[in-house]
């Protein structure tokens, strides 16, 4: 890939200019298919926009010292961590130079989780940490199935290489793993049945119940770049290109969209589980399945 | 700049985020908050968000007449939520203590404690009532300099319920009418 490339990536699509408006709109669709659910009408299409420039508009308390700066960090960290993995998602596969591979793109997704975190025992509010010990507690029960599927892909294709991996080779492998991913997708993005860490009848709002103005809007883009982020992520694996770029795009958006609607509508479906059940529903399935993806790696290696 | 500052108050008009308070009331405006928020009324299409953390919000809804162990309470959450701010206060006991007016343990009502924007008199007020006083409080963000309700402000606020009391603005623009 080329500089240029690269640089159009990062700012122009996948990233920044795509990325931000793309991530309200996707907030927008969440919140507007919870509303049609509850037979509501739901927020306006802007709302996420109005959202976040309010917040910039909003005074922030002063931190001191190192807490005043990591409370700052982590969102910044947070949105720049999640455009540098949107930059990556293989939507028109690209081969030669640096097109980066699936261990960095899963590294950078994850991170968002870690921050998520750290910013609730930076804020040092009883209720971030609470939210950040259900967040870190959920975090590795989910990412054991996460991690084992995404091997099994990688390892049944054969590469590492986003842009081989996107290439349409689907297989019954590639298929188990992706369902396996959108099953850790939920809790990866704190939505119902797994929103513990954000409880808000419990603990206010977990990790962010100490943030205000300028941050807390940049950790509402986080949450939406990370719903772009993770169904991108799934989407560009699964979909056959066509070759033409335009369609190709359509079709990745249109699929995209798709899927916050069937999350956010299992979302609206389904209650909160105490974080002891949600743990437990994961460590269930993930070692079954987790067994079943190691032997199907090895059996369908190319 | 005058482009700017014209977005973003829009934007603080699209979306008052609430928190909510009881500062010792009977529970029976609180239910109808809650009423007002559930999705029989739909204030999401108004922007209106009940949040669970005071640090969140741009609107302040205070039940309840204020009594004396909750005092602190109030001043600390009022000081939590970050600028601009309103305060709506909800039912008739926050604006005259209602039945509690007299009782050693009550030291209200609201306005001699934190300044108040809004007063959505009732007993309890109707949902309806609740959800234009919150509107009138998401106009009043973009208005910071505005003149707190006092006693002679709310002296005639009937118990029973009816239009809610809003606090003045200057008109800021010639000829465009101030909230009252």
């Amino acid at each position: 890939m080329q500089i240029t490339t690269a640089i159009l990536r990062l700012l122009v699509f996948p990233g920044l200019f795509f990325a931000v408006p793309a991530a309200w709109f996707f907030l927008y669709v969440e919140r507007k298919t919870i509303a049609r659910m509850q037979q509501r009408i739901g927020p306006p299409v802007l709302q996420p926009f109005y959202d976040f420039v309010k917040l910039l508009g909003k005074e922030s308390p002063r931190y001191h010292g190192i807490q005043g700066l990591l409370m700052k960090a982590w969102p910044a960290l947070s949105v720049s961590v999640l455009l540098a993995a949107l930059a990556l998602i293989p939507v028109f596969p690209a081969k030669g130079g640096f097109s980066g591979d699936l261990i960095l793109l899963i590294t950078l997704l994850e991170l968002p989780s870690i921050f998520y975190m750290l910013a609730g025992f930076t804020s040092r509010s009883v209720y971030g940490k609470v939210g950040s010990m259900r967040e870190a507690s959920l975090s590795l029960s989910s990412n054991l199935l996460f991690l084992t599927a995404v091997m099994m892909i990688a390892v049944t294709a054969d590469t590492f290489q986003l842009s081989e991996l996107a290439a349409p080779s689907a297989s019954a492998a590639r298929w188990l793993g992706l369902a396996a991913i959108i099953l850790c997708i939920p809790a990866k993005l704190r939505l119902n049945p797994f929103s513990t860490s954000s409880a808000e009848q419990e603990i206010y709002s977990g990790p962010l119940t100490e943030y205000s103005g300028a941050d807390l809007a940049l950790w509402e883009l986080a949450h939406g770049l990370e719903w772009l982020a993770l169904s991108g992520f799934v989407v560009s694996l699964s979909f056959p290109r066509t070759g033409f770029r335009l369609a190709d795009a359509g079709i990745f958006a249109f699929l995209c969209i798709a899927m916050v609607v069937v999350l956010a509508t299992i979302a609206a479906a389904t209650a909160r589980l105490t974080i002891d059940r949600s743990v437990r529903f994961y460590w269930r399935w993930s070692v079954a399945l987790a067994v079943v993806f190691l032997m199907s790696a090895v059996l369908f290696r190319r | 700049m005058k482009l700017l500052e014209k977005l973003l108050n829009h934007c603080r008009q699209k979306s008052p985020w609430l928190f909510h308070m009881n500062s010792g009331s009977c529970n029976g405006c609180d239910i109808e908050l809650v009423a007002s928020i559930a999705p029989r009324y739909d204030v999401e299409q108004l922007g209106i968000h009940l949040e669970g953390s005071p640090r969140h919000a741009d609107i302040l809804c205070i039940t309840g007449p204020v009594t004396f162990n909750t005092l602190n309470a109030v001043k600390t959450v009022y000081g939590q939520v970050p600028h601009p701010k309103a305060v709506v206060a909800l039912g008739s006991c926050a604006a005259s203590c209602n039945a509690f007016a007299g009782s050693p343990t009550v030291v209200g009502p609201l306005h001699r404690h934190i300044p108040v924007d809004v007063y959505v008199p009732g007993c309890p007020p109707r949902p309806d009532a609740i959800i234009e006083g919150i509107a009138k409080a998401a106009e009043l963000l973009s208005h910071p300099e505005r003149k707190p309700l006092t006693d002679e402000d709310v002296k005639d606020i009937p118990e029973c319920g009816g239009h809610c009391v809003v606090s003045a603005v200057e008109p800021t623009v010639e000829g465009e009418t101030p909230c009252r």
